[in-house]
This record gives C-alpha cells, structure tokens and sequence, in this order.
C-alpha cells in the first residue's frame, strides 16, 4: 500500500507523535562491535553513562528484535556482507549508528582491506567521530537520533533510506 | 586415590529462600543511600583535564592573526592523514609570510592522537577538552578554518564545559 497519498491531519498527526514518541523512547540497540569502540560501546551501558537513561539499554543481540544498529569496529570487505546481511535482518524502520573513526571513514586503517565508511554499502543516520568515542559521544549521538526520529512523518512511514 | 568431596546439604532455612531473599535485598537497600555513580549526562557534564584530546582548534595571536604559517608539519605527521592544507601569502604586513588559505580538518578520520599539536613548530593547532561532537553526515563532521577558529574563541579563555565561573 502506497501511504504517501495520506494527508496529514489531527489525527495522523498525533498518532505520528505518540508513535515517534514510544520509538525514540525505546531503541533496542544491535552491537556490532568489532574492534575497540565495542569495549567502549560497554562502557556506554554501565552505570556510570547509563544509556538506559534513554531507553537504550535493551541490547538484542538478535537483530530481528532490535531497531537501532551499531557499528563499533572497522569493517573489512570479508565481513562486510555479514553486516549487510544483519541490516537486512532487523525489521523496519531501522536506524544506523555509525561510531567511531574505523567504521564511519576507515580511520588510520587506510588498505586494501578495510572499507572505508561503511556509508558505501548502509546507510548510516549518525556519524560519531572518535578513537574511540567517549560515553558522552554516543549519548550525544542517540538524542540526536532521537531528534530525527521525532520529525518522521507518517507520510513516509518507511524508512527514508529504504525503498 | 580419590577424595572424597562433601556438598553442602542446604537445611530448612536454606530450602526457603526467604533469609537469602532478604540478603539481597539489604543489598540493593544498602546501595539505595550510596553516592550515585551515574552522570546525568546532558544536563550535567564531565569537565576533562588538562591534556584532553577532543575537538582542535587554530590558535590566534592577540592581535587576532593566525599563528598557523602552513608548513604542514602536523600533516606530515597525521597518521590518519586526515589534514588538508593549501598555504598562501599572509594578507598581514607583520609576521610570517606564509598562512593558511584552506585548513580543513576530516574529524571522521582523525583518531584524537595529538600528533599535529606535537609536530606543530608555532603551537598553532591544538586538541581542547570538546567531546561530544556526533552529526548526521560525513560533511557536517569536515571542519574548516573558520569552524577552527571558532572553536579557539569558544575554549580560549576556560574549560568548555567548566560552568563555575556561570552564576
């Protein structure tokens, strides 16, 4: 069904908010640590930088339960599919945070092996730079996803990325 | 030879779970009055030392020209090569003749090593305490000259997140 001829009215428009609400409330993360920013991602859900603070702390490692995946680590062209294919996996609509300087741009790791930003193959909401990133970057990261999710329209309900 | 192990047979008490019940929960009451550990993060910020790697900056002399001169020694010694400099003549009468035209720095690809502070002859660039900096897009995250600068005004005088000084 093509949900792009709904018009907007009192009605869409606060289900949209209470929906967009709920989801920016209740991430449920998917690590995808491979190298040293995946430690760092552990620090993020301790108690000291508490990301259940923002509904977060739900870490599915089960990508079909989860809606906000995390790429911590860099990522060679050997597994690169195997994040793809866990992109795929998780149910819309779906978020990428992309954390670190390996992940979102290759970092120091500029070789024939390791991609450089995996942008090039998923697409990515928000960029956290960092080597690795403090606790406070990826908080800061997740409110601003979290402001992204509130402007989702219910006109374009599926993901922007996707088709 | 064998030895003989002994397990621990639980009595009555035990089988009722009620005295370890309670145990565990003189814990959490006990943590209940502990200082708490957690930093509300957005409201309130941890303050880095002195010698923090965050966010860098282009240092100004007082009188408001650029201490850079381009000699691109802090991309020489970029590991990440995430420095793009293209000099050009200074517009200043005094001082050195050489100055940035463009400095752009790729903070998607620096890794915060401190290594241009380093190699940096006229303590031109410097890393401040800034940590939080995620964005949208990778263009958003390409900082330049001008964003640099600002960054200088915005750490020159104290700590940025050291809210003391602040009624």
């Amino acid at each position: 069904m093509d949900r792009r001829g709904i018009k907007s009215n009192f009605l869409t428009t606060t289900v949209e908010s209470a929906i967009n609400w709920s989801r920016k409330n209740s991430l449920w993360p998917m690590p995808f640590g491979t190298a040293c920013c995946g430690v760092e991602l552990m620090a993020v859900l301790a108690a000291r930088s508490d990301i259940a603070r923002f509904g977060a702390e739900a870490i599915r490692f089960s990508p079909r339960q989860s809606d906000l995946l995390i790429v911590a680590g860099r990522i060679t062209i050997k597994m690169m599919p195997v994040l793809q294919r866990i992109y795929e996996q998780m149910p819309e609509p779906k978020w990428v945070i992309s954390m670190g300087a390996c992940a979102s741009s290759g970092g120091v790791f500029d070789t024939y092996s390791v991609i450089q930003g995996i942008d090039q193959f998923i697409p990515v909401d928000i960029y956290v730079p960092g080597c690795p990133p403090r606790p406070e970057g990826i908080l800061d990261g997740l409110m601003k996803l979290q402001k992204l999710i509130e402007k989702e329209k219910i006109s374009d309900y599926s993901h922007p990325h996707s088709n | 030879m064998a030895t003989v192990v002994t397990s621990y047979e639980p009595t009555f008490w035990d089988k009722l779970y009620i005295p370890a019940l309670f145990q565990g929960l003189m814990l959490t009451l006990k943590h209940m009055f502990k200082k708490k550990v957690t930093i509300q993060y957005p409201d309130e910020k941890h303050v880095p030392p002195e010698g923090y790697r965050g966010l860098h900056r282009l240092n100004k002399y007082p009188d408001g020209r650029i201490r850079c001169v381009a000699c691109e020694m802090c991309a020489a010694a970029c590991p990440a090569h995430c420095i793009h400099i293209v000099p050009g003549p200074s517009p200043w009468e005094e001082g050195k003749e050489r100055y940035p035209v463009r400095f752009d720095i790729d903070l998607l690809r620096c890794i915060f090593c401190g290594f241009c502070e380093m190699a940096c002859p006229e303590k031109a660039i410097e890393l401040t305490e800034i940590y939080d900096f995620a964005d949208y897009s990778r263009e958003g995250l390409w900082i330049d000259k001008a964003g640099l600068l600002e960054i200088y005004e915005l750490t020159k005088d104290k700590n940025f997140y050291d809210n003391s000084n602040e009624e």
